[in-house]
């Protein structure tokens, strides 16, 4: 009973904070709303046996690209954007492909079936520990794509400050 | 041995190097290259003569060309005895002219140009007579009337000019579709287009028959006479003659290598190569010398009475082309090569001096303002009459030999037609001697007709002319020497030479005839002389007062027949006005505008259309990309 | 023992949240959260699978999508930059040069 109750307070709140974040008229009050939300999903990842996951979730995301939002948020001048319309005019014909939709998936995923289950039970991890065990995969396995990230990574950094110091057309 | 490449090859090393430098870098001496590789050709080809003397024939493959099944053509070379002739003429005019056109071209600004195609065109002559399959030869055969084309038309601002070099293409293009049917035709009964297995096996095929548009033909008939149309056209016969005295628009030199001295006798030097199929068809043999005989009489009548000094030897061309082919149809085959070989000298002879005369006198053409021009150009004027005694049949020079061989074959062959065309033959000897003499003396002896100002003008042309001229002229006097009949205590040698590719036709007459063919020539001839000085010397009021007495006739020689006149009826305007009316008027602008103009019209309109769909709105494309997942997820649910 | 399924429906329902915004906000920043949104709510349903499936993989990937979606971050974040300094707007319903 326990743990339906756990599930159900972080679900109702992870739903009800991403709403919150949608909507709200400041981007400053979404990037903080958003901020709860990340660290709720985090509570989720370490239910889930995910502590490493849970803790990048919070360094990475709430730590870094949230902060990065706010920097750019504080570089534009946003003091109109409290006075305009938050929403699209056909706003509600989004809501209905959205609504749509998603009742199906819903309704999908009753038949949902899962496979086989691995190795990585939750006392092998317990005695390998979590960390080392996603590390020795990460360092193996997926070496290859791992250095693509880098890669990928290296390219987003040099491409962010080409586009962000780029001086406007005129000079 | 293998030296003998350079002897095409050569030539269009010289073209590639003019046409690509010669605008920039040349210029003026763009001669250069094209002579020294046109003589280059002419010392290989000597060697090869001597070769080819010494009784080796060449026939290689130097690399496969088409392979389609069936199909293989190689570029490969044959140079047996019939090459070896073809190849001296041709080099040797070639060398010869392009060292005149160093004088004749001077100062004009397309020299090198003019040098360059040229040289194409010594390639390509020299491609088509060293073939060893037929379609090299076709090649050559359309590489010459290409360059024919580029140098009919090279003084293209002049609209005569282009028009000419237009009719030259168009006209040749007639005869070769019937050229191109007959490789056909070869290929379909024989499955290879090289000469020696078709010309081996063509006997095997003599008696069969063909059903050709819904006729049993004889194939050895058909495939002869589809060759001799492209003959006809090349060779400039009836009914396809009408380019060649228009071609005179090109330069002199180029009348004298082109026109008269070697391409136009590629249709002889074919019907000599596939005399091995000709032979095998008594029918074709005989329309072939019936079209050489009534060719030659044709332009030798029309040859009486033009003024254009250019044209007059023009039409010497035809008539003298036409009695290659008529030595040709009755079987003479070596005749018609000897003829062929001596013609080839004489005739550029004529036109050279012709073009040396135009020189002086500034481009005029014609005769009636000419005369007198004796005591101005001594060289041209001795090499010029030598050139016309020759053509005249004048006993000793080289016409003589050649035309008398004809003859006397003509008359003692064993062609249902022989003696018919014999008595065409000697006919146009004697209209020959007549107007090439009126030529003679219409342009050199009496007074001059012209204006002051050209009289003032008149000089012996440069060096660079009168040398050639002064070659030629012994070849023009003694190239027959090598062909003396045994009746007249010669070798025959030239005959000898070329019997074991051509053969040699069976003579059924005794010595007596001989001689009296050879003296009714030689009567024909000197009277035709006679008459000239007659009419253009002593009484020269009787050319006039013939002319008013048998107007009509007059009329009809001086408009040529009115062929041109009717082909223009019959062919070119109903062409024209197809053209005008049907192709360009209804196809072109109501069907193929029509079309190429509405579909991207269409298009426009559509896109105008489906252009709407492109908001420019980041959430129009986010939601359709939405509502396509939704529809994809649905389909998938509802299967 | 919470069924997987809940876990998926969760996902689901936050990522159809996060595709609405991104469908129907006029500002290009919240817009940008919600593509935010969305990733997690996939990463969420991959740590699910991951443990309920006993199998790493699921976590490794999604490793590779916080790397991917940090670099995204910090591209899109730039070109919000650049924007609002020629357009002087983040509103994307007043940008259409694509217009046709």
């Amino acid at each position: 009973m326990l743990p339906e109750l756990f599930f159900g307070y972080f679900a109702a709140v992870i739903i009800l904070l991403s709403v919150i974040v949608i909507t709200r008229r400041n981007p400053v009050h979404s990037v903080m709303w958003m901020l709860l939300l990340f660290f709720h999903i985090a509570g989720l990842y370490l239910f889930l046996n995910a502590e490493f996951i849970a803790a990048i979730q919070v360094i990475v995301y709430a730590g870094a690209i949230l902060v990065l939002f706010l920097f750019v948020l504080l570089l534009l001048n946003l003091r109109e954007e409290l006075k305009v319309k938050r929403f699209v005019g056909a706003w509600p014909a989004g809501l209905f492909i959205t609504t749509a939709i998603l009742v199906i998936v819903l309704g999908a995923v009753k038949s949902f079936v899962p496979g086989p289950a691995g190795k990585y039970s939750i006392e092998f991890i317990k005695q390998e520990t979590h960390t080392k065990a996603l590390g020795k995969l990460l360092y193996t396995d997926y070496l290859f794509p791992f250095e693509i990230a880098s890669l990928v990574l290296l390219v987003a950094i040099i491409g962010a400050i080409v586009l962000a110091k780029r001086k406007t057309r005129s000079k | 041995m293998s030296n003998y490449l350079l002897i095409p090859f050569l030539p269009l090393a010289a073209f590639l190097i003019n046409i690509l430098f010669g605008r920039k870098y040349l210029k003026e001496n763009s001669h250069w290259v094209s002579i020294l590789a046109v003589a280059g050709s002419w010392i290989v080809t000597v060697a090869t003569l001597f070769d080819v003397l010494a009784g080796r024939v060449i026939n290689e493959d130097l690399y496969s060309w088409i392979v389609s099944g069936e199909f293989k053509v190689s570029v490969g070379f044959l140079i047996d005895q019939l090459t070896a002739v073809m190849l001296i003429v041709v080099t040797t005019c070639s060398t010869l002219i392009h060292i005149y056109s160093v004088g004749y071209m001077h100062g004009d600004k397309g020299y090198y140009r003019f040098f360059a195609y040229l040289s194409l065109f010594t390639f390509c002559m020299l491609m088509l007579v060293m073939a060893n399959n037929f379609l090299q030869l076709y090649f050559g055969w359309e590489g010459v009337g290409l360059c024919s084309y580029f140098l009919i038309g090279y003084y293209f601002d002049k609209k005569s000019a282009s028009d000419a070099g237009k009719k030259a293409f168009i006209v040749n293009r007639f005869g070769d579709f019937g050229f191109g049917l007959g490789i056909i035709m070869i290929f379909l009964t024989f499955g290879t287009i090289y000469y020696e297995p078709v010309f081996s096996q063509a006997k095997g095929f003599a008696s069969q028959t063909i059903n050709f548009l819904g006729y049993d033909v004889h194939l050895m008939t058909l495939i002869a006479l589809l060759l001799f149309c492209g003959s006809i056209g090349k060779s400039a016969q009836m009914p396809l003659h009408v380019w060649l005295p228009d071609a005179m628009e090109g330069p002199t030199p180029v009348s004298a290598l082109i026109h008269a001295a070697t391409m136009v006798t590629a249709g002889v030097f074919l019907v000599a190569r596939c005399s091995p199929i000709f032979s095998l068809s008594e029918t074709a043999l005989m329309i072939v010398a019936l079209t050489g005989a009534i060719t030659s009489l044709f332009a030798a009548t029309i040859g009486l009475v033009q003024n254009d000094i250019k044209r007059i030897i023009a039409y010497s061309t035809i008539s003298q082309l036409g009695y290659m082919f008529l030595a040709a149809g009755v079987g003479a085959y070596t005749a018609g090569m000897f003829h062929l070989y001596t013609h080839a000298f004489f005739k550029a002879l004529l036109f050279l001096c012709a073009g040396s005369v135009m020189h002086a006198m500034s481009g005029e053409l014609d005769l009636q303002k000419m005369g007198g021009l004796k005591k101005y150009m001594p060289v041209t004027y001795w090499t010029m009459l030598f050139a016309s005694l020759s053509i005249a049949g004048v006993p000793g020079f080289a016409g003589f030999f050649s035309k008398d061989e004809i003859l006397w074959l003509a008359y003692s062959g064993s062609s249902p037609v022989g003696k018919f065309v014999w008595v065409i033959g000697t006919v146009v000897a004697f209209l020959t001697a007549f107007y090439s003499f009126r030529l003679i003396f219409l342009t050199f002896h009496g007074k001059f007709r012209g204006t002051h100002e050209q009289e003032h003008h008149l000089h012996e042309s440069p060096k660079a002319m009168t040398i050639p001229l002064v070659i030629l002229c012994i070849g023009a006097v003694a190239s027959g020497w090598v062909g003396i009949p045994h009746l007249l205590g010669g070798g025959a040698h030239f005959t000898e030479f070329l019997k074991p590719v051509l053969g040699h036709p069976e003579a059924h007459g005794t010595h007596a005839e001989e001689w009296m063919v050879m003296a009714i020539s030689i009567i024909a001839g000197f009277s035709g002389i006679g008459l000239a000085a007659l009419f253009y010397l002593v009484k020269t009021d009787i050319p006039v007062m013939l002319t008013q007495k048998f107007n009509a006739a007059y009329k009809i020689l001086w408009n040529k027949y009115y062929v041109d006149e009717l082909y223009s009826f019959i062919i070119v305007r109903p062409a024209i006005w197809t053209a005008k009316n049907i192709l360009i008027g209804i196809t072109d602008a109501r069907i193929i505008e029509a079309v190429v103009n509405g579909v991207p019209k269409g298009i426009g309109e559509f896109s105008r259309i489906l252009r709407k769909v492109q908001t420019g709105l980041l959430q129009h494309y986010a939601a359709i990309m939405a509502l396509g997942v939704l529809i994809i997820v649905a389909m998938m649910l509802l299967r | 023992m919470v069924p997987l399924n809940w876990y998926l429906m969760l996902s689901a329902v936050v990522f159809m949240i996060g595709v609405f915004g991104f469908l129907t906000r006029r500002n290009i920043i919240i817009m940008f959260m919600s593509i935010e949104l969305m990733l997690n709510a996939v990463n969420i349903s991959l740590v699910a699978f991951s443990h309920y499936l006993q199998d790493m993989r699921g976590q490794i990937l999604v490793i590779f999508i916080i790397t991917v979606a940090a670099a995204e971050a910090a591209i899109g974040l730039a070109i919000i930059i650049a924007l609002f300094r020629n357009k002087d707007t983040v509103h994307v319903d007043e940008m259409n040069e694509m217009k046709g």
